[in-house]
């Protein structure tokens, strides 16, 4: 991340240089295109290994699985690309969780219950925010606090106590198909059952990346991600676009413990625990650089696909959720390792 | 720069005095030697791993696995002297720092020699490390009766009125203070995180430096998870599960900076301690146990906010890489002294 310029390489700093040419190898190169193959291979592999896998019932299941985690990994991807990072996206999920839990006790409603959460989740983003660029401090240092100091909250009102009582209509949206399996005459042309989470977050994660990859803002952020100082001086609103982010990083938390508690039925202080590393795991497998200025939502999605059917298809052959997270680590490293090594190749062979 | 450094940790010591004494104060039992001597031994992991840490971050890198690593070779140890009971003691240990070292040269080459983010390499070792005691065990644990006796006795022992592990917590910190301030090696940490660049300039290595760090952190960690496995008669997947962020908030309390190049001994120790202190001084303030994570995450949130007002704001700065340049030069001239 911080490899010092080799002599001699440094460009001359007032050229411009053109845009290289479109090249085949370079398009096959793409990260996009690795995780595409990743995803069919995975798809492959496990069709090949258990018959049920492709079941669409299945399927659908093994999306509310990750979803939530999906959604968080959204607002994560976006902070990855201007250089920050959130890690106390889990214990704001605790802390929005256990505010539903407080508020359906109290007899609101299914609706006001996601609004509790998204309003939680926004004021503890606000407050990464603030912390962040009033002081100007590094976000690992300040979100590992959060982290901390949300989930500390969650446990000193909860104490050792579960949160159970839920209307049933809020329990419905997690647990119910939101789009039924319909299916027509044509025998293979159907409408997949959708969960809830799952609509939600390709919803969102089309906004996101149209968002991201054609409006001002989008471009705002690459900027930012690949030299804030130099985003500054052009006119960019550098803390106010990061804190927005931490706001939307919040925001998304939030949402995602109103849906695991309605999933889930039931909330205890240690919900979710744990997930923040998961979270990065993926934005970081979608292509996202941690050096900032690098990304894509397509890439997010494509790995967030890869991860979950990954688990998903491990977990049907009866394979400990451990020993996936062994198979996700190293994937994670070779996925990340493989076009450093080539490179190291290539610059060895052209330094010949 | 030197004094301002000296004095925050004359601070964080007379915080630390003052709260022990108003702790004591409310209930003498907790300056009671017996309870200071179980907070230390409790604490003296954490002394070694925020230690281990701090030289990595000095780097400008980032450790997570270090307490996958912890319950990794902390659980080999406990392997061999379940199946070799007959294997001296020493060697047992010696088995869990090498599997640690070798877990951290692992990190230490991916990142020194694939130029891989810390982050990133840290992150997917800590799954794999942690799983790779599931596969070894198949799911199973060591339980304190399979361990040999003498290999659970050593943690508790006491020599001159410490215990070992207090014993082995000071002799690594004095390690640690002479090889990070009257080193070559030692000084080149500051000299590469506090500008990388220069340093290069100045012929110090930045994949050496990194690689020797995370080679460390693993063998300290490894050297952990011996004391950790044999003091609370257990080893299984799930032990210090999560402690990773503990040891780098420990590092943050004690005024190291996550930029790099700055950093001491004394700093990180009294950080340590700090948390040390916060965990036993609840119960004996009657406080429920509940409380912990919370005063822990409000401390490191204060104690980032007033290392960040001490030093001056970079972005104030037209060119920050002057200061920065300044300051490793100074590092640099230590080093060279």
């Amino acid at each position: 991340m911080n490899a010092p310029m080799p002599p001699g390489e440094q460009q001359d700093r007032y050229t411009v240089l053109d845009a290289p040419p479109w090249r085949l190898r370079d398009a096959l190169l793409r990260w996009e295109v690795i995780l595409v193959i990743l995803l069919v291979l995975t798809i492959v592999v496990n069709a090949l290994v258990s018959p049920v896998f492709l079941d669409v019932y299945n399927l659908a299941d093994a999306t509310s699985n990750f979803s939530e985690m999906a959604i968080i990994a959204l607002g994560m991807a976006l902070l990855i690309l201007v250089r920050d990072i959130d890690l106390s996206v889990a214990a704001i999920v605790a802390l929005a969780a256990m505010s539903i839990g407080y508020a359906a006790d109290a007899g609101w409603s299914p609706a006001m219950l996601f609004v509790v959460g998204i309003v939680v989740g926004l004021l503890c983003g606000a407050f990464n925010g603030i912390v962040v660029t009033w002081f100007n401090l590094p976000s690992i240092v300040v979100t590992i606090g959060t982290m901390s100091l949300f989930r500390g909250i969650t446990q000193v009102i909860l104490g050792d106590q579960a949160l159970t009582k839920y209307p049933q209509p809020f329990l419905d949206l997690g647990q119910n198909y939101f789009i039924p399996m319909t299916e027509t005459s044509v025998p293979w042309l159907f409408v997949p059952p959708v969960p809830l989470s799952f609509l939600i977050f390709l919803v969102l994660a089309l906004i996101f990346g149209i968002v991201l990859h054609t409006t001002a803002v989008g471009r705002k952020l690459f900027a930012i991600g690949s030299n804030p100082v130099a985003a500054r001086f052009s006119g960019i609103p550098v803390d106010r676009l990061r804190f927005l982010l931490f706001v939307l990083s919040g925001i998304m938390s939030g949402l995602a413990g109103a849906l695991l508690t309605a999933r889930l039925g039931s909330m205890r202080s240690n919900i979710a625990i744990g997930w923040e590393l998961d979270i990065v795991t993926m934005v970081i497998l979608g292509g996202v650089s941690i050096a900032g200025g690098v990304g894509s939502i397509l890439g997010v999605f494509l790995a967030v696909l890869v991860l979950g059917l990954v688990r998903f298809g491990m977990s049907i052959n009866n394979i400990p959720g451990q020993v996936v997270s062994v198979y996700v680590g190293l994937l994670l490293i070779a996925v990340i390792s493989i076009p450093r090594i080539f490179e190291k190749l290539r610059a060895r062979r052209a330094g010949r | 720069v030197s004094t301002l450094l000296k004095s925050r940790e004359l601070i964080l010591a007379v915080i630390l005095a003052v709260a022990v004494a108003a702790i004591g104060a409310y209930d003498s039992v907790f300056v009671q030697w017996q309870n200071i001597s179980d907070m230390l031994t409790e604490t003296s992991v954490l002394f070694m791993l925020a230690l281990a840490q701090m030289v990595v971050i000095l780097t400008r890198g980032i450790d997570l696995s270090v307490a996958a690593n912890l319950a990794l070779s902390g659980f080999v140890a406990a392997l061999v002297s379940q199946y070799y009971p007959d294997v001296p003691l020493i060697l047992m240990i010696a088995t869990g720092v090498a599997v640690g070292l070798l877990l951290g040269m692992i990190n230490g080459g991916l990142i020194a020699v694939l130029g891989i983010p810390p982050i990133v390499v840290t992150l997917g070792t800590l799954a794999v490390y942690r799983g790779m005691i599931i596969i070894l065990a198949g799911g199973d644990q060591v339980n304190a009766s399979e361990m040999g006796v003498e290999f659970q006795a050593f943690p508790k022992d006491i020599f001159l009125g410490l215990t070992t592990p207090i014993w082995i917590a000071i002799g690594v910190s004095i390690l640690f203070w002479l090889f990070l301030n009257l080193t070559r090696t030692g000084r080149g940490f500051y000299a590469v995180g506090g500008n990388p660049v220069a340093a290069r300039y100045c012929g110090i290595s930045q994949g050496w430096q990194e690689f020797l760090a995370y080679s460390i952190d693993g063998a300290v960690s490894g050297l952990c998870g011996y004391l950790w496995v044999a003091r609370y008669g257990v080893a299984y997947s799930e032990i210090a599960s999560g402690y990773e962020l503990t040891v780098i908030a420990a590092c943050v309390i004690g005024g190291v900076s996550i930029g790099g190049g700055v950093g001491t001994v004394a700093g990180t120790l009294l950080g340590a301690l700090f948390l040390g202190i916060v965990n036993t001084a609840l119960p004996v303030l009657q406080i429920s146990p509940f409380w912990q994570m919370a005063i822990a995450g409000a401390v490191i949130l204060a104690a980032v906010v007033i290392n960040a007002r001490a030093e001056r704001r970079p972005d104030k700065l037209i060119l920050p890489e002057a200061r920065r340049l300044g300051r490793s030069t100074r590092a640099m001239r230590r080093a060279r002294a």
